[in-house]
């Protein structure tokens, strides 16, 4: 790599990076956002989920181009070219499995990387747009992956995008209009699928991509959070380097690798030894082909899913239209949005914060989990009463954010940052 | 760090829950069928080819496909094994006509995938749930499949059952009778324990239609995982050292 021009013997390679520096930035890019970029040197467990993100990325981008290039995106052939896929064409079954379960492990990775910021702050000025790009992602992310879902037109994809797509009828006045023009039919079909998987190979992961640079540039731009929620701009040494940051490159990116191996231990393990995860990851009712004509015992979505979709389930209809439930799933996904600005602690992180937000953190962490749970689950029983309390307390998380934040004791934060792991 | 484990292990714990449970009505019967018993698989496709390949296709399976997956002979495959096709890399197809709603009410499904749908012991249990219903038009019906258009084309293996119904009262407490098993009426050619494993190794041979490569996934995960570890400690030694100077 073109990390340390000024050690060898002017040599080839050396010559041909000074003959690339001077016509593109290879060398300035490399140092600027790599080896001289300083990030905090206290990250902990939970700062690996952000280059996972970016690992798994990479995973569906790759395996997904591979995907294509044996998938139909026709409702005649999208079911067989998938069993294609997994008998007939060289090592498709592996791409096809890295890919339904690299869409799962982005979900697990993108939820504890999001809870992490929960945890130290990492939203709080001047960090806004860095967490607004991150919701933009976590947003287009879904609408992928629920594309995604629809392609291999099995019966769950058939009656998952009917449930879906039909939710955007319940919004007054448009709403008829809108869900037709969503499917390009009267009904979930061929010109549904079709235009899903545009959607799905090409305009989601460019925008996607673009998202995750933007998000990138901001990070660089104001520096890594860290678990004390410091600045650590504040403490140079002589050459005016950060007394408590290192360069990213070499400390993190080996650091970042004993993630990689510690994530593909467990990735590889669901892969090729659970790939449907007890039909978590890749239901049983989707092995069955689309059928207009019979819907499946119990219509779930997948289980990243579950949280929403047990808050529609959870609002009763009201003056004759099922659209608060609608409204709700919308304004849970909008909420995260203002996190930033809904935080009045003094302090970022949880470390020296005082009780009432970790309570409300934690209540707030198994209220989405309940909810997970309830929404895969058919709506009897105790269900039903569990998601209409839990979704008022994920809201009430929230909401009364700005109250609880302010009110609540803090400890005091220290000057520098406290050992690394 | 350790509260993070907590938290995790909470997550996980109701993520089995959700699992769990799931099951309504009655419980199906576990199969015991294992993909590496080649010898199980082999038997499994001959009678699926002799009893089910009739009605049944599996069009996502080749005949050359699963001979060289189950070991079995290519001479030994065009004698005895292909009835609808003599070109070994057709996939499996059945000999019902195209326009054959009629025979029994509905086209019978391909089983190519039916392991994966419904599971290997749904199909060992539905194999196992025929019993005499005289009100159904081939006088059976399932334990696992209420209404079932099947005929029970094993009833010469394993003879008939008669329904066990049990009185349950419902909430209002009127009485009311649960089907709730089946019972041996006549004996058939095989005896109990020969008819299982008869349809123990059919329900094995539909497992690995579902996902022929399952065998061989599994057997080629050990090696990434053993790997996997071997790189996640090499990984850790070399981030051990780099981050020696890091005070």
């Amino acid at each position: 790599m073109a990390a340390a021009p000024d050690t060898a013997d002017p040599s080839k390679s050396r010559r041909l990076i000074g003959w690339i520096d001077e016509r593109f930035p290879m060398t300035q890019l490399w140092r600027s956002q790599v080896s001289e970029y300083y990030a905090p040197k206290n990250f902990n467990f939970w700062y690996y989920f952000g280059s996972l993100a970016l690992f798994v990325l990479a995973n569906q981008l790759v395996t997904g181009i591979f995907l294509t290039m044996s998938y139909k995106p026709s409702a005649a052939e999208a079911f067989s070219s998938i069993e294609y896929i997994m008998r007939d064409v060289d090592g498709g079954w592996l791409i096809r499995y890295l890919h339904s379960t690299g869409a799962s492990a982005f979900f697990i990775v993108v939820y504890l990387h999001m809870f992490r910021a929960l945890l130290y702050g990492s939203h709080r000025k001047p960090r806004e747009l860095l967490w607004i790009f991150g919701c933009l992602i976590y947003l287009l992310l879904m609408a992928e992956a629920f594309m995604g879902y629809v392609l291999p037109w099995g019966n769950m994809s058939f009656w998952g995008a009917q449930v879906i797509v039909s939710l955007f009828g319940s919004l007054p006045v448009i709403g008829g209009g809108l869900v037709e023009w969503i499917r390009g039919d009267y009904v979930i079909a061929d010109a549904t699928l079709n235009r899903f998987f545009a959607l799905h190979v090409a305009a989601l992961p460019l925008a996607l991509v673009f998202l995750v640079i933007a998000h990138l540039m901001a990070l660089h731009e104001v520096g890594s959070n860290n678990p004390d929620g410091i600045d650590i701009k504040k403490h140079k040494d002589a050459e005016g380097h950060y007394l408590d940051g290192i360069p990213f490159h070499p400390y993190y990116t080996v650091k970042d690798l004993v993630g990689v191996a510690g994530f593909l231990l467990i990735f590889c393990g669901v892969i090729f030894f659970a790939p449907t995860f007890g039909g978590l990851f890749l239901e049983g009712p989707n092995f069955e082909p689309a059928n207009p004509l019979q819907t499946p015992p119990h219509i779930a979505p997948v289980w990243y899913f579950t949280p929403f979709y047990a808050m529609l389930r959870a609002v009763p209809s009201f003056a004759g239209t099922q659209v608060w439930g609608v409204l709700v799933m919308g304004a849970a996904i909008v909420v995260l949005f203002f996190v930033p600005w809904l935080d009045r602690s003094p302090v970022l992180s949880i470390r020296y914060r005082g009780p009432l937000y970790k309570i409300a953190l934690a209540v707030f962490s198994v209220a989405f989990i309940i909810l997970g749970v309830c929404g895969l689950k058919p709506p009897s029983g105790i269900y039903p009463q569990l998601a209409k309390i839990c979704t008022a307390l994920y809201f009430a998380f929230f909401l009364l954010m700005p109250w609880y934040t302010k009110i609540d004791s803090v400890k005091p934060v220290p000057e520098r940052v406290t050992g690394h792991a | 760090m350790l509260k993070s484990w907590v938290l995790i292990t909470i997550a996980l714990l109701f993520a089995g829950l959700a699992v769990a449970d799931e099951e309504g009505g009655i419980a199906l019967l576990p199969s015991g069928a294992d993909i590496k018993n080649t010898e199980s698989l082999q038997r499994g496709a001959r009678n699926f080819m002799n009893y089910c390949s009739g009605c049944h296709s599996l069009k996502y399976l080749r005949y050359n496909r699963m001979a060289a997956d189950l070991k079995i002979p290519e001479s030994e495959l065009a004698g005895n094994l292909m009835f609808t096709s003599d070109k070994a890399f057709d996939t499996i197809n059945s000999a019902m006509p195209k326009d054959s709603e009629g025979w029994f009410g509905k086209q019978p499904p391909d089983l190519s995938l039916m392991a994966r749908a419904r599971g290997v012991d749904y199909i060992y249990s539905f194999l196992k749930g025929f019993y005499v219903d005289k009100t159904r038009p081939w006088g059976v019906n399932n334990l696992y499949l209420p209404s079932a258009a099947m005929p029970h084309v094993l009833q010469d293996r394993q003879g008939l059952q008669k329904p066990v119904f049990k009185n349950e009262p419902d909430d209002h407490g009127s009485a009311r009778m649960v089907l709730v098993g089946v019972d041996t009426m006549t004996p058939g050619a095989l005896k109990p324990e020969e008819y299982d494993q008869f349809v123990r190794d059919i329900a094995n041979f539909l497992d690995y239609a579902g996902e022929p490569v399952k065998d061989k996934r599994q057997s080629m995960g050990i090696f990434v995982m053993l790997f996997l570890l071997v790189f996640f400690v090499f990984a850790y030694l070399l981030k051990k050292e780099y981050w020696k100077d890091v005070h």
